[in-house]
């Protein structure tokens, strides 16, 4: 249970979050024309004649946007609909070319669902917690209007008109600003662990639409508002602490909530009234008589379970499990797509270059991937190629360690070099020098002198003074220009004074 | 010469032109020619005689060769202006539209040009296909040529294919394409003595077509003999992957496959046809349509299609519903008229815009159509209607255990001087009374002239065959034709 509450002058009050999430379908096409979708392009360049509703023209279903919802809905272990059905939204716009949006009402394509997010005690979640997912449901985009360009006219660009989204809508199950920001960042990760979403958020891939409401515990759900179109996860927090809190002050001043569509000011941090409810559009919902119901086969459905690749939870428990990783690293490398990708790639290459195991190797890697090499590469900076950082030459600094032929510092050194000059690990050891001496008898040598010109320090060890040792080691390792390796010298050194 | 070219029809035309009797060009200057003196008519919102005459050229060109001239070689043909031709005004009988000139070209016309077809121009229709007489037409009234005995009174030739219907019984164009919601091919059809069908819906592609009704619109051929329906309906059909309505069956040769022999088939009479208000010359003619069909060897059973009085009010909620919605997109943003006032703003245009835009007959039915989605309404309406046109579906196929084939009339009445009904919308929407539920149930149907009534107007019956069984709806067209020898051509005032 969260414990988020804000204290009113009356007392504690719960807050309660429901969130659409809108997800663009990751395609090359249009959910129904075949336009690209490329982000960035030049206004009105990706405008099909069904995207612009020209007369006569109609929609046909793109099969790789349901293929991309439908995967989506099995990565929540969600109901998938055999039978779905596209209605009209009807309203007028001057970005909605056919004034009407086809989305799915009263048949969606993915029923109830859930997602995990996890405990994080640190920002208020003290334990794993299930959120219900009500449905996922295809529709299309809106063009977007252009007001900086003219004077007195307004501009529609026509690009994002017919682009598929995913809207995924929770159920009322999130009860902290912590919370819903872990199910945006877990939903985030899931869509783009399923390719069916890039999840960026800054080019509007994803937004949210924030519904809150506050009540005493144990009452009722309180009249929610809906705050539209909220674009990173951090606003999304700011609009459900803003608008939990402006809630409640209504409520403790005698008012009462409306129940309304409200705008996020970004520059302000608060929410402002868009329209209520008594202007609310009627968007006289109809079937769309251009589509058919949406049947879907079982050959296709078995096509896109196979299709799915292992999703975040099941990857991190396999981590703890059959890695040996610690929860921590487990959760941080599963958490991003990228993240867990290169870990694979660094474990696959650093097995064959150690002739190691997996849970071998695991944790050295798991510890490189998430700590030494990111702080090696921002420690230089821009001076970094992290082009030059290939697996195979990570797993081979990484084998050198294994063999202890050079020491966690030389391998910082060498991976550094690496990362400036694109050079081979093995090479720069060599050339470099950085390569720890094993060579008992050069060791053995520069230790003969060290004990011979520090006689009466020999001498105060001998009579009890175990402190020194570390004295001798420093001593060894300054004459062999911190190359020997530490292991072999506390041997020879343990012999000799022995 | 001309004359004698302007009394052929498709097949004619076409097998003329292959066996070299005249050529191609010939065939298209004298439509052109007939076309030019027919303006009384206003049968036409532009003439294209330059795109008749290029396609001409093209299929002598081909013949030269010793090339296939295609199923529709060396044809001139009328399109009904809903389908959308590439850089040619394509309006839908709107304001909204006019001017609009599409860079693109329907399905339908594409078939028709491939098949070797030429354009006289673009036809007439009740605006966005909404009228049953073409009085709703921006571009005016059109008239029928037809005239009731010993008047001189303008005859509605009915609609919204009436542009279509007039210019195929004038015989200023072998044949026409129209299309069909509630009755467009077959009402038109049979005011004006020519034949008409609309396939299963999916036959023809809506892609590029102005929509009205999305789940009943369907083009099809209007013409003056079954033979050449057979063969143009050919060449229109065919599935689209553009249309997702559109059916993924291969088209049959029905021209191939004729047959007046209608032996061992069962022809359905519903009971419930016989409504009140029904002309007695309607229902005579109905007598002798199965006469005749007996004649040809089918037999006659007696059948019901128990929900057919609420196929009407079905069909006026459930055409002016997606109406409301289909029309949403001419808004003065993209195309077509804008009208913005100095200071106006985007509610204000599209307020202007639209009153300006649409006529009456458009506005009645997009307020019908908004009404009855609306919240509140829309279970009591909408999904009502949606329930009645399920039973009526269901009607036809308990009828079709017992029949292959249904005998209707057309229309409860012969054409009506225009102007004489569009005061009262709610007796014109009588006139598709028998046309509708065929379109609710996307059942192929057919109109042919079945003779004249007393008052020397034509009549049609009506056929409606189980659904992608447009033979059957052919053969027994083709056996009515043949006995009921309808060569009657209107009198020329034009």
């Amino acid at each position: 249970m969260s414990d988020y509450r804000i204290q009113g002058a009356t007392g504690e009050w719960e807050v309660v979050i429901g969130l659409e999430v809108h997800a663009q379908v990751t395609s090359n096409a249009k959910l129904f024309s075949g336009a690209s979708t490329a982000f960035g392009a030049e206004p009105n360049s990706q405008v099909s004649l069904v995207d612009a509703a020209m007369p006569g023209m109609l929609p046909v279903p793109n099969a790789e946007c349901i293929r991309q919802a439908v995967r989506t809905g099995m990565a929540i272990e969600a109901q998938i609909n055999k039978y779905s059905r596209f209605d009209r939204k009807n309203y007028f716009y001057a970005d909605l070319p056919q004034g009407y949006q086809i989305s799915q009402l009263y048949h969606p394509i993915v029923g109830e669902g859930q997602l995990l997010i996890e405990a994080d005690e640190k920002h208020g979640i003290p334990e794993d917690k299930v959120i219900g997912i009500e449905r996922i449901h295809v529709e299309q985009d809106a063009g977007k209007l252009m007001h900086d360009q003219h004077p007195t006219m307004s501009y529609v660009d026509l690009n994002r008109s017919g682009v598929a989204l995913m809207e995924i809508v929770s159920r009322p199950d999130m009860r902290s600003p912590a919370e819903a920001g872990a199910y945006v960042r877990k939903l985030r990760s899931i869509l783009r662990y399923v390719g069916s979403c890039d999840g960026n958020m800054e080019e509007g891939s994803m937004r949210a639409d924030v519904n809150v409401s506050v009540r005493k515990a144990g009452e009722e759900f309180g009249t929610r508002t809906e705050t539209k179109n909220v674009n990173s996860v951090r606003f999304v927090m700011q609009v459900i602490e803003y608008e939990a809190n402006r809630q409640v002050d209504v409520l403790e001043s005698g008012g009462t909530v409306d129940q309304e569509t409200r705008l996020f000011d970004v520059a302000t941090g608060t929410t402002r009234t868009m329209r209520s409810k008594e202007d609310a559009h009627d968007y006289r919902y109809f079937p769309d008589p251009d589509l058919l119901p949406l049947v879907l086969e079982d050959d296709f459905l078995e096509e896109c379970r196979a299709s799915l690749p292992e999703l975040p939870d099941a990857k991190r428990v396999r981590y703890e499990s059959e890695l040996g990783l610690t929860p921590y690293n487990a959760r941080e490398l599963t958490h991003e797509v990228e993240t867990f990708a290169r870990f694979e790639s660094l474990l696959e290459a650093t097995t064959k270059a150690t002739g190691k195991t997996d849970a071998q190797v695991a944790t050295q890697v798991a510890n490189w991937a998430l700590s030494v090499a990111p702080g090696v590469i921002k420690s230089i900076g821009d001076e970094a190629n992290v082009a030059n950082a290939t697996a195979e030459r990570q797993a081979s600094i990484l084998a050198m360690q294994d063999k202890s032929e050079i020491s966690g510092s030389q391998a910082k050194e060498i991976f550094e070099i690496v990362l400036k000059e694109g050079r081979e690990p093995d090479e720069i050891a060599d050339t470099e020098g950085l390569k720890q001496v094993s060579d008992t008898g050069a060791i053995e040598a520069a230790i003969d002198d060290i004990l011979a010109n520090n006689q009466d320090k020999v001498e105060q060890y001998k009579g009890g003074k175990d402190k020194l040792f570390g004295f001798f080691v420093g001593q060894t390792m300054k004459a062999m220009q911190g190359k020997a390796n530490p292991a072999v010298v506390n041997q020879i050194l343990k012999d000799k004074l022995a | 010469m001309s004359n004698e070219l302007t009394n052929l029809g498709v097949k004619e035309i076409r097998d003329g032109v292959k066996a070299g009797e005249f050529t191609a060009r010939e065939v298209a200057e004298a439509f052109n020619a007939a076309v030019a003196e027919a303006a009384e008519l206003n049968a036409f919102i532009v003439t294209t005689p330059d795109a008749a005459l290029e396609a001409a050229d093209k299929t002598d060109a081909k013949r030269a060769a010793g090339e296939d001239l295609g199923a529709m070689g060396g044809v001139p043909i009328g399109m009904k202006d809903l389908f959308a031709t590439h850089g040619v005004q394509t309006t839908a009988a709107s304001h909204i539209l006019e001017g609009f000139k599409p860079e693109y070209e329907s399905t339908v016309s594409r078939n028709l040009w491939n098949a070797g077809a030429g354009m006289l121009g673009k036809l007439n229709l009740d605006q966005f296909a909404m009228g049953s007489s073409n009085e709703t037409s921006y571009f005016g009234n059109v008239s029928s040529p037809w005239r009731k005995e010993g008047s001189n009174a303008a005859m509605s030739p009915g609609g919204s294919s009436g542009g279509s219907s007039s210019a195929v019984a004038a015989r200023i164009a072998p044949a026409a394409t129209g299309t069909d919601t509630g009755g467009s091919i077959r009402q038109p059809a049979a005011f004006t003595g020519i034949c008409g069908i609309k396939p299963t819906y999916g036959r023809c592609s809506r892609w590029g077509v102005v929509a009205f009704a999305s789940s009943l619109d369907q083009a099809g051929p209007m013409a003056r003999s079954v033979e050449d329906c057979a063969i143009m309906l050919g060449a229109m059909a065919g599935f689209d992957p553009k249309d997702a309505t559109s059916l993924k069956m291969d088209v049959p040769d029905w021209e191939a496959a004729l047959s007046s022999d209608l032996t061992g088939k069962k022809v359905g009479i519903p009971t419930e046809y016989r409504m009140d208000g029904t002309d007695q010359a309607i229902l005579d003619s109905w007598e002798q349509g199965k006469a005749w069909l007996k004649d040809a060897g089918a037999e006659i059973v007696d059948i019901s299609l128990p929900h057919t009085k609420y196929a009407l009010p079905a069909y006026y909620i459930i055409a002016p519903a997606e109406a409301s919605s289909n029309l949403a997109r001419y808004d003065g943003v993209r195309y077509g008229l804008r009208d913005l006032p100095e200071g106006a703003g985007l509610q204000d245009m599209y307020a202007e815009t639209r009153a300006a835009g649409f006529g009456d007959e458009v506005k009645r039915r997009i307020l019908i159509g908004t009404y009855v989605l609306s919240a509140g309404f829309y279970d009591a309406y909408y999904n009502q209607a949606q329930k009645v046109r399920a039973l009526v579906a269901r009607d036809y196929e308990e009828a079709f255990a017992k029949c292959d084939l249904i005998l209707a009339p057309t229309t409860p009445t012969a054409s009506f001087p225009l102007g004489s009904l569009n005061e009262d919308p709610l007796t014109m929407y009588l006139n598709d009374v028998f046309a509708v539920p065929a379109s609710l149930a996307g059942l192929p149907a057919m109109s042919v002239p079945a003779g004249l009534n007393p008052d020397g107007l034509p009549l049609g019956l009506q056929l409606v065959g189980k659904a992608f069984d447009e033979q059957m709806v052919l053969n027994a067209g083709l056996a009515i034709q043949e006995r009921a020898g309808f060569t009657h051509a209107p009198e020329r005032w034009w």
